[in-house]
């Protein structure tokens, strides 16, 4: 057992990395679920994304034009769980499940003739001075444009949620439709617009697990990162900064238990492994003494003659 | 509303008839079935599977008829599947993961009539059978590279579950990279998966940031290869599968698992119905395991060498694991010249003298 070969700076640098696609597709879940739509299909989204932006960028030779691609195939293929749910009214959880099943086949389709191949790169955020400190440069100032994107993106919903009318309509919806719709605001029109951006938001999460952290094309390669997404929604209690604290959480034990192993430290690894879901666990626990809980509309649909 | 629950019923019970019916029809055509852990397209080891399903449905035409179900996950799920499988007229299935092993037993048992193989497991009944390759063959060739390739005497491996064929991969490669570079290391990580291309690039990526230039692995996907190339430098072999869009660099050989001679003699056995029990556990000599095209970048000398041991492992000449071997503990294991029998090799769970770290419990 050596400790000394693990670089912390490197550990914490790549757990970011690690991090990411699960932050994406996390945030977009919270958007969705704060509207009071629970969908299941992230799974299918993320993959969805995976593929449409491996795709553009090889044929584009741009990692951003992939990037564009993959949040509006995450979007396109959320718009067939708008149609099922909000349209037709059709169950949520057996619409989600629906959603992951096709999105994980169609990808398949898709992926066929792009295995094997190497995207384009993303250039590494490179500022002169705060990029070259020490520490802090190579955890902070030497990533891929896309993980700031992805915390910005979190700061956004954040405070949209928190301080502006657009984020208190779609939270009225989540709470009680009935009570939005009496009020005038279109609940359905709302619930399509959070289920798109939740869409675009799992498919750039899939796209940044194929285009920057792996970086290839392989079927069924987000692996079920979708549904930590869904576990971590809970875990989160559906607070933005929480997402952060949990994906870096998820990240940050699946990164440090294989540093930990390379180094030839004898800790069970299947402790580790499970530490994430422990901890979700636990915090359930705590929700239910905690003020915050589920948005009571959740996973109820609404049809304005009912 | 029951008018309508009425004509559904009605519906579902001429469907399943005319599925019986459609079943009573086929029974001239040999049906067989194939479980898959991963997807088709994993790029490794069931792509390879799937090879051998296909070149099984050339070879017999319209004499078979193949279905298979791919990400079939090790558990109560796989039981499932394969009893689906069975009901559905299977007349042979092949389950081809080691993790498949209990619930292959399990659903045996309920289908006497159908023959069942399984892949790299140990319990056998009279209608289960048992293949594998002696992939530790080809592991020693790629050790004897690795050895000879590693700048920073640090090769990386990439295990997935600690089971014997995964660990004797381990001792293999290990034994052979020992020989001829006495100052080699490995780091061994274990993933806890045969398929998930993000863990397995992370894998890659840890061991690389932590010295190592070689990477072995014993997972289904090529991410190690994606990441090491993005990495550069650090060289990679190909498993189960070529892998060769990842050549020259960073993939400079491979082990290649070549199924189908096997699994169009076994699906021959059932048409003929000489199907019986048995046990096979072929190598580099019957072309079971397969050593994939040297990359350029390994010099000459070295392929000279490789090829040379790779010739000697097939024509029986020479055992990877001949002795004086020790195990980890330092305790004696095999007397020089001595080799070792293939029940030991079969449970395999001890690492060989030198490797560090315990294997997990």
């Amino acid at each position: 057992m050596d400790l000394s070969q693990i670089n912390p700076v490197l550990l914490i640098a790549s757990l970011m990395v690690a991090a990411t696609p699960l932050l994406l597709a996390t945030i977009g879940e919270l958007v969705v679920e704060r509207a009071g739509v629970l969908n299941l299909g992230v799974e299918g989204m993320m993959i969805v994304g995976a593929i449409s932006g491996f795709a553009v960028a090889v044929e584009t030779d741009s990692a951003w034009l992939g990037f564009l691609a993959a949040a509006v195939g995450g979007a396109v293929l959320s718009l067939l769980f708008v149609l099922l749910t909000q349209v037709a009214l059709a169950n949520q959880v057996a619409s989600g499940l629906a959603l992951t099943l096709f999105g994980l086949g169609l990808s398949s389709l898709m992926g066929q003739s792009y295995v094997g191949i190497k995207p384009p790169a993303m250039a590494r955020l490179d500022i002169p001075v705060l990029s070259d400190l020490p520490v802090i440069g190579p955890i902070l100032f030497r990533h891929d444009p896309l993980l700031y994107i992805a915390i910005l993106i979190i700061a956004g919903v954040w405070a949209v949620l928190t301080f502006t009318r657009a984020g208190l309509i779609l939270r009225a919806v989540g709470e009680n439709h009935d009570a939005a719709h009496a009020l005038g605001y279109k609940v359905v029109r709302i619930r399509i617009m959070a289920i798109l951006f939740g869409g675009a938001c799992a498919g750039l999460g899939g796209a940044y697990i194929s285009l920057i952290r792996v970086p290839q094309w392989t079927e069924g390669m987000t692996a079920g990162v979708g549904w930590i997404a869904l576990a971590l929604v809970v875990f989160a209690s559906w607070k933005p900064w929480r997402v952060l604290l949990g994906a870096y959480l998820f990240g940050g034990i699946t990164v440090l238990q294989l540093n930990l192993q390379a180094a030839g430290v004898a800790i069970p690894v299947e402790y580790l492994a499970m530490s994430p879901y422990v901890v979700t666990i636990v915090v359930l626990v705590i929700l239910s003494a905690d003020k915050s809980r589920a948005p009571a509309s959740l996973g109820r649909p609404f049809h304005a003659t009912s | 509303m029951n008018i309508k629950r009425r004509s559904l019923l009605g519906t579902a019970v001429l469907a399943l008839s005319l599925g019986l019916g459609g079943a009573a029809l086929a029974q001239d055509k040999t049906k067989v079935g194939f479980i898959y852990v991963g997807p088709i397209g994993d790029g490794g080891w069931t792509h390879e599977h799937d090879q051998g399903r296909l070149a099984v449905e050339k070879e017999f035409g319209d004499k078979v008829e193949t279905v298979y179900v791919e990400n079939v996950p090790e558990g109560p799920d796989a039981e499932r599947v394969m009893t689906q499988m069975a009901l559905n007229g299977a007349d042979l299935i092949f389950t081809t993961s080691f993790g498949f092993m209990d619930a292959t037993i399990n659903v045996a048992k309920k289908f006497p009539k159908v023959k069942f193989e399984h892949a790299t497991g140990y319990k056998r009944a009279d209608n289960v059978s048992t293949y594998s390759a002696r992939f530790y063959e080809g592991r020693a060739v790629q050790g004897t590279i690795a050895g000879r390739m590693t700048k920073s005497n640090v090769v990386g491996y990439i295990g997935s579950y600690p089971i014997p064929e995964v660990i004797r991969g381990i001792n293999s490669a290990y034994i052979h990279a020992k020989k001829v570079n006495p100052d080699v290391q490995f780091k061994i990580v274990w993933a806890y998966t045969w398929f998930d291309p993000a863990k397995e690039a992370d894998a890659a990526k840890v061991l690389i940031e932590q010295g190592a230039d070689v990477i072995l692995q014993h997972t289904d996907s090529t991410a190690p290869h994606a990441a090491a190339k993005e990495k550069g430098g650090v060289y990679t072999f190909g498993q189960a599968s070529d892998m060769s869009e990842y050549a020259p660099m960073p993939r400079i050989s491979s082990i290649i698992d070549n199924w189908a001679p096997y699994y169009i003699e076994r699906t021959k056995a059932v048409i003929d119905g000489t199907w019986e029990s048995t046990d096979t556990w072929a190598g580099i000599g019957p072309g079971m395991v397969g050593i994939g095209e040297f990359s350029s970048e390994i010099p000459a000398d070295v392929q000279a060498e490789a090829n040379a041991l790779k010739d000697k492992i097939a024509s029986g000449e020479y055992h990877p694991f001949t002795g004086p071997l020790k195990k980890q503990d330092g305790s004696d294991w095999l007397a020089e010249g001595e080799t070792a029998d293939d029940g030991t090799l079969a449970g395999m769970n001890f690492y060989v003298e030198g490797i560090v770290g315990d294997i997990p419990q």
